[in-house]
């Protein structure tokens, strides 16, 4: 038996007067498994996200977030899930633990029944020595694990993260990321918005990437990168002027090109060839490389290299 | 679609209102200084200062006459300052409201437990002012035990009004206007410091309208005169402000929150 989607949107839209912040998207996102919202700004990931956090009602379309239409359904779903906005919003007068129980009572769930559930919590956040600690005295990285501790507290089916990782430091990145994968593993499913492409490429089964509302491609990250994205690239940093027109020859023989501010991109399946031609101009050899086609081409070839804000 | 229809659970009010209590119980010495003493000062100095060299106001020594508008008083600042400046940044600063409506709660609820909450810690700092006034020997009637649950009528009044005022304003600088323009005249002119049949009588129209007068002459009508029938009056009043306004610091902020 095939379980149901954790969340089925049909023609999803939101507008505001006269702006179309998400414009008629479907996508269906499988229950267990990770799945992405990737855009840059203003793309409608976190409309998007909100509409199925039911913070926010849809203006049309249809959206099912496990198994029940989001209108009218807003405490039923909301006790099923798990939240962890993008900016923290714990209680910063009050512990550690007290945070807890207060969002527990917010689901039902009483101090006393709730304490074996936060001491496991804590103690699969890392957080167990920060008990009875003020907010205000933990970290970055800590609050941030707290956040997503609380979204867990209520056992959810499904975790909604916005950003998670969003001004951590590389640690406590990886952390958070190691944290969502043992979670993914015991079945939650896991709905997220991220800027970063590693994060997307490491977390996400399915990933989408949106662009003024609207969804322009939709699927597994690896397929993704084979499909938008040429094999490889080759990156010539910074070259001396005088090797720039020898250079302008060869992006011929690149499928796609591109010259930005400070670096030459070849897009090419053939880079071992191309990397050979170019590593024949005087260049310094350290300024040139060859690396694998990433989701960070896909993300620019569609999305644009203008910076959106 | 839902925004016309409201979304009510007593009990998610409840969880939030306990929410701040737990606040409380961290913080509660900061708050009471500021708003509790404020009023026993006045008590003081106006009383018995200025109280001196007044013969009487209405046959009543003068700190005898300002007590009940001043016990008044005391609810209406703690319902005040919870509901502005406390409520303003639970919902724009420390993000609280959108933790909260994240969570089964719905934003009626996050609003109806605030405005309980604001109701609570006015009778708190009613109830401490209204110890702290017993040696002063300014209650001349046994039904002045009564001013105690009175203080909730005020509190829910000034709790609602607070929140509305705090749901509709974009920026927190408007703050500083309710309290300049709304909170001080109503200090001033709702019979607290003097009657107000010496005044013209299109401000006595004014003062007809102000919750702060009712709650005045319903805690003079309990401490000072002992007539629980006038007192009813005044509850009277402040039981239909406060439903008349019941509804709609919940409706706003659903508009504000879930849009």
């Amino acid at each position: 038996m095939s379980e149901q989607p954790a969340v089925v949107a049909r023609g999803l839209t939101k507008r505001y007067g006269s702006l179309e912040a998400v414009a008629g998207i479907d996508f269906e996102a499988e229950s267990r498994a990770c799945y992405g919202f990737l855009g840059p700004n203003g793309a409608g990931k976190t409309t998007t996200m909100r509409m199925i956090a039911c913070a926010m009602p849809p203006t049309g379309g249809e959206l099912d977030v496990l198994g029940l239409p989001v209108l009218g359904n807003e405490r039923r779903i909301k006790a099923r899930l798990g939240i962890v906005p993008q900016e923290d919003n714990l209680d910063e007068q009050i512990t550690v633990v007290e945070n807890l129980t207060v969002y527990a009572r917010y689901f039902g769930i009483r101090a006393a029944k709730v304490m074996p559930r936060i001491d496991e919590l804590l103690d699969f956040m890392q957080l167990t020595e920060k008990r009875e600690r003020k907010i205000m005295e933990l970290s970055g990285g800590m609050k941030r694990r707290l956040m997503i501790a609380r979204g867990l507290l209520n056992d959810p089916e499904m975790l909604i993260l916005d950003e998670p990782t969003t001004g951590l430091d590389p640690q406590a990145r990886h952390l958070v990321w190691e944290k969502l994968r043992t979670l993914r593993r015991q079945g939650v499913t896991l709905i997220l918005t991220t800027h970063y492409m590693e994060e997307a490429a490491q977390l996400c089964d399915r990933l989408v990437i949106m662009h003024e509302g609207r969804i322009l491609v939709e699927g597994r990250p690896r397929d993704l990168v084979a499909a938008h994205a040429s094999k490889q690239v080759v990156e010539v940093f910074d070259p001396p002027q005088e090797v720039e027109p020898d250079l302008e020859k060869l992006s011929h023989l690149a499928d796609r090109f591109e010259r930005l501010a400070d670096r030459w991109l070849f897009h090419t399946d053939e880079g071992d060839a191309l990397l050979a031609k170019v590593r024949a101009l005087p260049i310094d050899p350290g300024s040139v490389w060859l690396r694998g086609g990433t989701l960070e081409d896909v993300f620019l070839s569609l999305t644009g290299r203008r910076l959106i804000e | 679609m839902t925004v016309a229809t409201l979304d009510i659970s007593p009990a998610g009010a409840w969880r939030y209102w306990l929410r701040n209590s737990v606040v409380f119980k961290r913080t509660w010495l900061l708050g009471l200084m500021a708003w509790f003493i404020e009023p026993v000062i006045y008590l003081v100095a106006m009383g018995l200062g200025l109280g001196r060299y007044l013969q009487s106001v209405n046959g009543l020594k003068y700190i005898v006459y300002i007590a009940p508008g001043l016990l008044a008083v005391s609810a209406m600042y703690g319902a005040t300052f919870e509901t502005t400046w406390n409520s303003w940044f639970k919902m724009d600063e420390s993000r609280v409201y959108d933790a909260c409506i994240a969570t089964p709660l719905s934003a009626e609820d996050v609003a109806l437990g605030e405005a309980l909450w604001g109701t609570t810690r006015a009778a708190a700092y009613g109830a401490a002012f209204a110890i702290v006034a017993v040696p002063f020997g300014v209650y001349r009637s046994w039904w002045g035990i009564l001013t105690i649950p009175a203080l909730f009528l005020i509190g829910a009044n000034f709790s609602l009004l607070g929140l509305t005022f705090t749901y509709l304003i974009t920026r927190v600088d408007y703050l500083s206007y309710y309290w300049t323009l709304f909170m001080t005249p109503m200090f001033m002119f709702a019979g607290v410091f003097f009657p107000l049949n010496q005044l013209p009588g299109w401000l006595q129209t004014v003062a007809w309208f102000m919750p702060l007068h009712h709650g005045t002459e319903m805690m003079r009508a309990l401490m000072t005169d002992g007539r629980p029938g006038r007192a009813a009056w005044s509850a009277l009043w402040l039981v239909g402000s406060s439903l008349l306004f019941l509804l709609v610091p919940p409706t706003i902020l659903r508009r504000r929150l879930v849009k």
